[in-house]
């Protein structure tokens, strides 16, 4: 991981990881967003807010590119990753999308072993040293607070366990890798309480390690997580300030009515 | 008003399941009746006496009893064998004609090597000049150790002229060409040649005069049995391929003989035209030519499933081939079977005789029909099925799962292979399942390239290069249609249509469910309860 010092620095001095600058993207003829600037800290936690539609996801998955899977889609301005455009023709998508792990809304775990699915990423790389694989799986079902209930169980299906457990399993799966970047879409839209809180837990643990972007609907918990916010409307970035800031104080209306729970 | 409706309803749910009913009904007549037919072949049936009342006597199994058309009696089909004295092996009696009707336990029933069945009394058993009496103790010692010896000797006597004077043909065959080639020029080449010759034409008189010497042996030795006609009749005991007293088993021999025969109809050659003997070069040759189809016709279809799904961008192109593929699936298999010949046989084969083979013509190696153009003819047949249902599971693994491998940093191809080919697994195999259930009922297109009515040497045997994918051989379904419609006698060829159509059906079962089982054990491995 590169030092802290190579990165640019913000008004309020937290290093930069990720730029994004001028961002416009359409679908098809359909844009979903407008000029987007917005400077993602490193090593912390940055939380997208805002009404549903509003182009949280779209932009999430313009991190990594997951939206060139779409039919159709057109972009303008450009992110950059540690100063390097993640757009650059030279840069292949693939490695790319190593350094940028990702946990979606919809867990999706592989319908193989809990095992396999925790290597996956390292297999993919060519690592195949036995207990090299173990360790790591080890390593990452602990961090992502699992380790405990499948311990007996690595070598059942994935698809056997509980819709909580099968998100942290696909949260293992992301961190195995040791990415530098961690996008999560609404990770705890499908769990229980109990199964948020380890999740919330989990994400404060990860904080040292990994830069994280995280979308969120719950007001609670992006103010329990995150560092910074960033708030959209209608596909238009309306406000991004450190969360403390932006929940107790906003500056905008918009930001205000939509916190307070005027409208979305 | 709402009343009429509810009744109209209630009757479609009634004639629904009248047609599903009367739909697993015609089914299941259908194996019963197979089954049933399939197997009282090799049940040993009791052999009847009947004294006709112009004084006439007929012997032998009572095969069916029916209403006589257009009178008011019944009439029973006698199976009575001794087809040479007889003049026919069938003959119906009229009811009221018999007088007696009795079960001798002296009868003796004689499979024969040629002839079919003989029914009779024993009268006496002539060996090397020494006479054995029915009445005498060592009969029955004497006969079975006769019948097992000639046996041993036909079994000699195969091996003699099959494999050894085989080989030495062989060897003679490919000097011959060898001599051929040689420029006449070269003297002392064609004398070593010429020496080599000789040598093997020794060998092969050698071995003819023990076969011949083997054959004389078999000429000795015959068994007295006197018939309904009242004249006796000699069977050679090398005739004898099997003997029994039908009507002296109890229930436990009938069973140990109905196994004993369904065992040599499954592991013996044929005999008589088919109508006689085992099946077993038809059974291994449907089953190897099925999984050489397999074989083929999985990966291509999983390719071209792949390419048209994961691959190829959606457009009016792909929808063409799409629709080409599924009209492809309707084609009658007649036509496939004629593009077999015209493509396979003659294009590609002709070539590769041409520029492998090109000493052995005009004698064609691979331009004739054979075990690889049947094989490839089917599989061209079966590939819509394998497309159609891999496209189908690859299409319903879903988008987050591929989308979950993408951004774990996994190529396209690498996602492919390790995460949506295994998860499309179970629905692939049963592409695999149908495609091996229509392949292996196939008869039409096999006719026309490279089934053939008798083939005793099996594609895969000991001689090198093992599987011989050249060689024609048989086929159950084509033995059917043989068999039923082909035999000179039809009638007593009846029963092995029925026994050889179960065994079909029982062969397509096997394939399919060790395919089943395959796909159970890939479903358990990567559960995704899809399918
Ligand atoms: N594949 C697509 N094709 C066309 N339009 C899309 C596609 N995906 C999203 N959109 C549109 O883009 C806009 C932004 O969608 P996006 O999924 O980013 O919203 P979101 O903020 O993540 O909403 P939610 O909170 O409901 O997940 C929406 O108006 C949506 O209809
Ligand atoms: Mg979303």
């Amino acid at each position: 991981m590169p030092a802290p010092d190579s990165k640019k620095t913000t008004a309020n001095s937290s290093p930069t990881l990720i730029e994004i600058k001028d961002f416009n993207f359409y679908y098809g003829e359909k844009q979903a967003l407008f000029n987007i600037n917005l400077n993602i800290p490193y090593q912390e936690v940055t939380a997208l807010i805002g009404p549903s539609g509003c182009g949280k996801s779209t932009l999430l998955r313009s991190l990594n590119r997951m939206n060139e899977l779409i039919e159709g889609i057109r972009r303008e301005g450009n992110i950059l990753l540690e100063g390097q455009s993640i757009y650059d023709p030279k840069l292949e998508v693939i490695s790319l999308r190593k350094r940028i792990g990702m946990v979606f809304q919809k867990s999706n775990p592989f319908p193989k072993t809990i095992y396999e699915n925790v290597v996956f990423g390292l297999r993919i790389r060519g690592q195949s040293n036995k207990s090299r694989l173990d360790e790591v799986v080890e390593k990452s079902l602990k961090a992502s607070a699992l380790w405990e209930e499948v311990k007996d169980r690595l070598q059942d299906n994935a698809l056997g366990l509980s819709g909580g457990q099968m998100q942290r399993l696909c949260i293992a799966r992301a961190i195995a890798t040791e990415p530098e970047v961690l996008l999560m879409d609404e990770p705890c839209s499908a769990l229980d309480p109990v199964a948020t809180a380890k999740i919330e837990a989990l994400i404060h643990e990860l904080k040292k390690d990994y830069t994280i972007v995280i979308v969120t609907h719950n007001m609670q918990q992006a103010g329990r997580v995150s560092d910074k916010t960033a708030f959209f409307y209608m596909g238009e970035l309306i406000e991004f300030d450190e969360t403390e800031k932006l929940f107790t104080n906003p500056s905008k209306k918009k930001t205000e009515d939509y916190i307070t729970g005027r409208f979305g | 008003m709402k009343q009429k409706e509810k009744i109209i309803g209630e009757a479609y749910v009634w004639l629904s399941s009248l047609g599903l009913s009367l739909g697993i009904l015609m089914v299941l007549g259908l194996l019963s009746l197979i089954v049933v037919r399939g197997l009282e072949v090799f049940w040993p049936k009791p052999v009847a006496l009947l004294a006709l009342q112009d004084g006439q006597e007929v012997l032998g199994e009572v095969v069916l009893k029916q209403e006589k058309r257009l009178q008011d009696t019944e009439e029973w089909q006698m199976f009575v064998g001794n087809k040479e004295v007889l003049g026919q092996s069938f003959r119906f009696v009229d009811v009221h004609q018999i007088q007696k009707e009795s079960y001798p336990p002296e009868v003796l029933n004689i499979e024969r090597r040629e002839y079919g069945d003989a029914f009779g009394w024993p009268v006496k058993l002539v060996l090397k000049d020494k006479e054995y009496l029915p009445s005498n103790e060592s009969f029955a010692k004497q006969l079975a150790q006769a019948k097992k010896s000639s046996l041993e000797r036909w079994e000699k006597i195969e091996e003699l002229e099959k494999d050894q004077i085989g080989k030495l043909n062989k060897k003679m065959e490919s000097l011959r060409l060898e001599k051929k080639q040689i420029d006449p020029k070269e003297i002392t080449n064609i004398k070593a040649l010429e020496e080599k010759e000789a040598l093997l034409q020794k060998k092969y008189e050698t071995l003819a005069s023990q076969a011949r010497q083997l054959r004389d042996l078999q000429e000795e030795g015959y068994l007295e049995l006197k018939n309904t006609k009242g004249s006796l009749q000699k069977i050679k005991v090398s005739q004898i391929v099997d003997y029994y007293y039908p009507n002296q088993l109890t229930t436990g021999d009938r069973l140990q003989r109905f196994f004993y025969q369904l065992g040599a109809y499954l592991s013996e050659d044929p005999r008589e035209a088919n109508t006689e003997g085992g099946i077993f070069p038809a059974l291994f040759g449907t089953a190897v030519m099925t999984l050489l189809m397999t074989l083929i016709v999985v990966p291509i279809g999983v390719l071209g499933a792949v390419y048209l799904q994961e691959y190829a961008k959606p457009g009016i192109l792909v929808r063409l081939v799409r629709i080409a593929v599924n009209n492809l699936a309707g084609v009658p298999s007649i036509v496939f079977g004629v593009f077999g010949v015209g493509f396979f046989v003659y294009m590609i084969g002709g070539t590769i005789d041409e520029l492998f083979f090109s000493n052995k013509l005009p004698t064609p190696t691979f331009g004739t029909g054979g075990l690889l153009w049947a094989s490839l003819t089917l599989a061209l047949l079966t590939v819509p099925v394998v497309i159609v249902s891999t496209e189908e599971a690859l299409s319903s693994v879903s988008q987050g799962i591929r989308e979950g491998s993408l951004a774990l940093g996994a190529s396209k191809w690498q996602t492919l292979k390790r995460v949506i080919l295994p998860a499309a697994a179970p629905g692939i195999l049963t592409g695999t399942i149908l495609a091996m259930a229509r392949g292996a009922g196939e008869v039409a297109p096999l006719m026309l390239v490279g089934v053939v009515k008798l083939a005793p040497t099996l594609p895969i045997n000991g001689t090198f290069p093992f599987i011989h994918l050249d060689q024609k051989f048989m086929h159950l379904g084509f033995h059917i249609y043989d068999l039923g419609f082909q035999s000179p006698d039809s009638e007593a060829a009846k029963p092995m249509v029925f026994a050889t159509t179960l065994l079909l059906i029982l062969l397509v079962l096997f394939l399919n469910l060790g395919a089943i089982w395959l796909r159970e054990r890939l479903r358990k491995k990567y559960a995704s309860a899809r399918f």
